[in-house]
């Protein structure tokens, strides 16, 4: 191993044999040899073919100004294609060709000049390397002490030091003139509603009825076979003037029906379900995505997005991914038409965990 | 003036070239600048150029974005689609998705345009990642570069959240899924979470003005800063200069490479072209974002594969890697764990990234410039802790797509998850001791080729029978390459002038000792003698 | 040193640029696809012959799971009341007879002749009333691809993927790409549940928009994507995978190119 020539310890002075003055600093513990190999200096140039071979000199030419060439007529393709090639109403096709024969001219014009360019650089262009002396970032100790002088003196014409006061008061005043700016993002919320108590509501109520997403058609239980999976919202949904997403995007339902034996239903649930038929709120207790992919065999109900896992038999307790609450179960009844009805809206919040949840 | 006094008495033909160029610098005072700048000097070599990659990308992107803005309509008012796409005629839409399906099917080259858009926008933050890692890696972070990173880091959180901020915009399947799990994710803050949730959507989610919000930070704010700090970042490329990598001649206090004029600016302004032409082609062949199939956003349905784009892919597959049950509700309040834990781990993550060469300077106590790149293999523990980094991104990267992971590979979903979570918990340490005992075999390796030269494949039958490979020497341009870097070694703890030693300076001297125990010197003269005497 | 100097210099200048469109072409030629059709099969559905014919195939090739009389035994359920549907369905896209147990049956090469796959269905049909193979008009499309698509988005997308790539479900099993179904196999699986998948009766989506997703399926199935490539429609992930290795792969090649010395 290397000898050291020093300590190692932080402080060790700088050593100015190893780089240049104007470099120094500290150099930690850094281990600077004393007999450490000096640069060699630069290795002699070598001449390229096309420097020594004028046949190959000209064909480098060529193959530069081809490319070039090749360029503009890149750039008129595309401009031939963007007519030749008219985006047609109910035609796909014709959009891919748009899309492929103006984006073929444009690659060939943007290759041409880069290709082009560079191996003019490369072969044709005298090959020296050029030589820069750095500098020290850090500015002479005279600037310094300028800069700090130009401070001080302002310091003592303002006062700023002295009249703490004032500059208390000064400090003051910034830390507090952005508040009103801070108060005014309120008003990208309306101010009218807590989203806490928003949150705890879905358009479900007693009554109403379960209808056929998108279509809005009241589903009948009898509708339900064995091994079905309706994708479920609000009868009346469609209807809405206003906020239609927002209440779907909590009251969206997944309706099942399993072989009554199979279900496994909390004692206090057991009047939630109509002959096996269970509905349960079909966004993610993890983050919210809609949680749809249903196995009929097996009863697990996949969320797609982060895979967390709920067993429909099981009260949709999770078995599987991040999430922690099983899917908040709709309560479900028969109406005097056979119609599938809510009991009441869900009996918790649905969706993502939020603060205020409890 | 001067020139104009000479010039007076006999009109002397002049280009046109050259009157121009008087013009301007009579105005500007440019030459000062070409004079300055022309000549520079700018360091070869093929990484040197990944940070081009990015900033070049980003001109594509700015133009085509641009262009996009003139047709894109950032609204969420309800139309009925009424465009060229059969599948999606009169389905009811945003007016954002509308105008997004506009630019692709009923504008000439818009779709041309939209994919360039959006490839350059992986392509940039991809060439931003590598960009980093070569930065990381060759040590180039140094004293006076610290601030540079900061700055670099800060363009790379940018590029995400216009990534994000785009990725949002035409208001399709997807990106209201992604907004969706957003919504979750901020609600998932104790605190200040569901108020957070409830301005920023400005009410219930989706609410009707999210994509206009989105669109102004897109296309004002974000690009704005981002411009700001890529003159900021490229600013001090110039004033620093670019670092280089050992060789003959070249020394701390030189910069070696072809000059800016010519060669520099054929090849940067060449390759400037090359990266255009790249997205072009990819933008005409491949596609991207095919929001025509994913249809309008709607809160019930969802596709599978749904997943964000590859930028953000880590961040989703932290949430994925929490296993079932991390959530509680304690003092009346829920503490979302399986939330806070992965936004906690990430945040640390980048923090630790940003901060990472302030800790080696404190650990090194070095204040010296440094402008020669580091080979990667001569700072072991540096280079070790990078690939223990990069190997724990990469395993939340790869959980991100543990369900496309589980049908090509034909395995469980289950199986994918369990062997990530191991990966990315236990990889980042195996990753580090490998990368550490290779980093330091190769510097032995190199020690062996400076003391007894290459192995030169010739054998050589001596007199006395035995067979010896003959080794050729190196001659000196190429051993200065192996011998020109420094080592560190371990921090002795020292008494402070009022004769304590500090918390903060065992702290120090442990992490010096955990870089730089094992360490390997470069060869010396005295050495190199020594092993050629004991040769022969 | 020299020799790897060398080396780097000869490479020629466009070695870089034919790299990349190498890549390319080879990459899209992965994702060319290909579409099937299925004929009709003539078999008279109620005659005694054709039943007979059915019986000789399911004792010969099903028995052994399902039981000589299709009762069902413990390695194979009853298939007394599935239908014909869902006999042309498994028979008729190669998952039966099964090849060995396992998450779900996969699809395999068919065994057996179309009129022989109608003979074991109309044999099953028999035994006990089920769904029915659908009619042409149903399964060959024609529909309202805009309202098949809302229907498949709402009801198909979480699993089979929007564009119908397949996608992943619990435990090793998945849902099937549907990139090469044809028509009235889209129909039966509605309309039996195969698998994992749930039923979709007539109550819940009508004959007629079967039809239209049927249709909505045909337009993705016929048409290729406006932008090119769909990198196997597999959305951001082989998107993200593109950038990095073809994209970036490329440009690195050429940075590389482009700083090499040249001799």
């Amino acid at each position: 191993m290397a000898q050291d020539d020093h300590s190692g310890a932080e402080l060790a002075a700088a050593d100015s044999s190893h780089a240049a003055q104007e470099f120094a600093g500290s150099t930690g513990t850094a281990v600077v040899p004393y007999d450490a190999f000096e640069n060699p200096g630069f290795e002699p140039h070598r001449p390229r073919v096309t420097d020594q071979d004028p046949g190959r000199e000209k064909r480098a030419q060529r193959t530069v100004y081809t490319l070039f060439y090749l360029s503009i007529l890149g750039s008129v393709w595309a401009v031939a294609a963007y007519m030749l090639f008219p985006m047609e109403s109910n035609n796909v096709d014709a959009v891919r060709l748009n899309n492929m024969f103006i984006g073929f001219g444009a690659t060939l014009a943007l290759l041409g000049i880069g290709f082009g360019a560079v191996h003019w650089g490369k072969s044709l262009m005298t090959s020296a390397e050029s030589i820069d002396t750095r500098h020290p970032i850090s500015t002479s100790e005279a600037t310094q002490r300028g800069a700090v002088e130009v401070f001080r003196q302002a310091d003592e014409e303002s006062g700023f030091s002295r009249r703490t006061v004032i500059r208390n008061s000064l400090i003051g005043a910034l830390l507090v003139f952005p508040l009103p700016a801070v108060v005014l993002f309120r008003g990208f919320a309306p101010q009218d509603e807590l989203p806490a108590e928003l949150l705890s509501h879905t358009m479900w109520k007693k009554g109403t009825r379960l209808a056929l997403d998108p279509s809005g058609v009241a589903i009948k239980a009898s509708d339900v076979t064995i091994g079905s999976a309706f994708h479920v919202i609000p009868e009346g949904l469609t209807e809405l003037e206003h906020g239609k997403l927002e209440e779907k995007a909590k009251a969206a339902v997944l309706l099942m029906r399993l072989e009554p034996g199979e279900l496994n239903q909390l004692p206090e649930r057991e009047s939630w379900s109509y002959e096996g038929i269970v509905a349960y709120s079909k966004i993610c207790t993890h983050v919210g995505c809609p949680v749809a992919l249903y196995e009929q065999h097996t009863h697990h109900l996949l969320c797609p997005c982060h895979q967390s896992q709920f067993d429909v038999a099981n009260h949709c307790e999770v078995i599987f991914g991040p999430a922690k609450r099983p899917l908040p179960q709709l309560p479900i009844a028969v109406d005097d038409e056979g119609y599938l009805i809510a009991q009441s809206d869900f009996t918790e919040p649905v969706g993502p965990s939020f603060w205020e949840r409890n | 003036m001067s020139t104009a006094s000479t010039r007076s008495p006999a009109p002397v033909k002049r280009s046109f070239t050259a009157e121009a160029s008087e013009y301007l610098n009579d105005r500007t005072g440019l030459a000062v600048a070409i004079k300055g700048l022309g000549r520079k000097a700018f360091p070869d070599h093929w990484s040197f150029l990944l940070g081009e990659v990015a900033l070049f990308s980003f001109v594509v992107i700015l133009v085509s974005g641009t262009f996009l803005t003139f047709f894109f309509q950032a609204s969420m008012a309800e139309v009925h689609y009424d465009g060229s796409y059969v599948p999606l005629k009169g389905v009811e839409m945003s007016v954002a998705m509308a105008s997004t399906l506009d630019i692709s099917f009923d504008i000439r080259g818009g779709l041309f345009v939209r994919q360039m858009h959006h490839w350059a926008a992986l392509l940039f933050i991809a060439a931003i990642g590598l960009h980093m890692l070569r930065v990381f890696f060759t040590g180039a972070f140094r004293k006076p570069r610290e601030i540079n990173w900061v700055f670099g880091f800060t363009l790379f959180v940018l590029a995400l959240a216009e990534g994000f901020t785009g990725y949002s915009l035409p208001d399709d399947l997807l990106s209201g899924n992604g907004l969706r799990i957003i919504d979750g994710l901020v609600k998932g803050i104790p605190l200040i979470g569901t108020w957070t949730s409830f301005l920023l959507f400005g009410g219930e989610f989706p609410g009707n003005v999210i994509v206009g919000r989105l669109y102004t930070l897109h296309i004002l704010l974000l690009p704005a800063l981002l411009v700001l700090l890529i003159a900021i970042h490229v600013g001090y490329v110039f004033i620093h200069k670019h670092t280089q990598f050992a060789g003959p001649g070249r020394e701390p206090t030189n910069s070696v490479g072809p000059p800016i004029l010519p060669i520099y600016a054929a090849k940067a302004g060449g390759f400037m072209f090359i990266i255009w032409g790249v997205i072009s082609l990819i933008a005409a062949l491949f596609t991207i974002n095919p929001i025509w199939n994913y249809g309008p956003y709607d809160p019930s349905p969802v596709s599978a594969g749904t997943q964000p784009d590859w930028y953000i892919g880590f961040a989703d597959g932290a949430l994925r890697l929490i296993p079932p049950g991390w959530e509680f509700v304690w003092l009346d309040r829920t503490w979302s764990f399986n939330i806070l834990v992965p936004l906690v781990v990430i945040g640390i993550f980048l923090l630790l990234v940003v901060a990472y060469p302030f800790i080696e300077a404190w650990i090194k106590g070095d204040t010296r410039e440094h402008h020669i790149a580091d080979r990667p293999r001569n700072a072991a523990t540096r280079t070790a802790i990078g690939a223990a980094g990069v190997t724990f991104y990469a395993g939340l990267w790869a959980a991100a797509s543990s369900d496309i992971l589980a049908t090509h590979f034909s395995l469980t979903m289950e199986g994918v998850i369990h062997a990530l979570q191991a990966a990315t918990v236990l990889g980042p340490f195996i990753a580090y001791f490998i990368t550490k005992r290779v980093c330091i075999a190769l510097q032995k390796k190199d020690r062996e080729i400076v003391l007894h030269g290459y192995e030169s494949g010739r054998i050589v039958k001596l007199p006395g029978g035995e067979f010896i490979e003959v080794h050729q020497p190196l001659d000196e341009y190429d051993r200065w390459r192996l011998v020109s870097h420094e080592s560190y070694q371990p921090l002795m703890l020292r008494p402070n002038a009022r004769g304590k030693i500090t918390v903060g300076q065992r702290v120090r001297a442990s992490l010096s000792r955990w870089f730089f125990e094992d360490r390997i010197a470069p060869v010396t003269r005295g050495e190199l003698e020594a092993s050629h005497t004991s040769h022969h | 040193m020299t020799r790897t100097k060398r080396r780097t210099g000869r490479r020629h200048p466009l070695a870089a640029a034919a790299l990349l469109a190498l890549g390319l072409v080879f990459t899209g030629g992965a994702y060319a696809a290909l579409s099937t059709g299925t004929a009709q099969a003539e078999v008279d559905p109620n005659s005694q012959q054709t039943i007979e014919q059915g019986k000789k195939l399911f004792q010969a090739n099903c028995a052994t799971c399902h039981g000589l009389d299709a009762q069902g035994t413990n390695i194979g359920p009853t298939l007394i009341g599935v239908g014909a549907a869902s006999v042309d369905f498994q028979v008729g896209t190669g998952r039966m007879p099964m090849q060995m147990q396992g998450p779900q049956a996969q699809q395999k090469p068919v065994q057996f002749t179309d009129d022989q796959v109608k003979q074991l269905a109309y044999f099953i049909a028999s035994l006990g009333p089920g769904p029915e193979i659908p009619d042409d008009h149903l399964a060959s499309g024609g529909g309202d691809a805009a309202n098949g698509a809302e229907l498949f988005r709402i009801n198909c997308a979480m699993c089979h993927n929007v564009a119908g790539a397949g996608g992943a479900l619990t435990e090793g099993k998945f849902a099937p790409s549907l990139a090469n179904t044809s028509g009235v196999h889209i129909y039966e699986a509605m309309v039996t549940g195969p698998q994992n998948m749930p039923v979709f009766n007539d109550l819940n989506i009508s004959p007629e928009d079967k039809r239209d997703v049927i249709t909505y399926l045909k337009y993705v199935q016929d048409n290729r994507s406006p932008g090119g490539f769909e990198l196997g429609s597999l959305g951001p992930v082989a998107e993200g995978l593109f950038i990095w290795i073809f994209g970036l792969g490329a440009i690195v090649a050429i940075t590389v190119w482009i700083t090499a010395k040249s001799n």
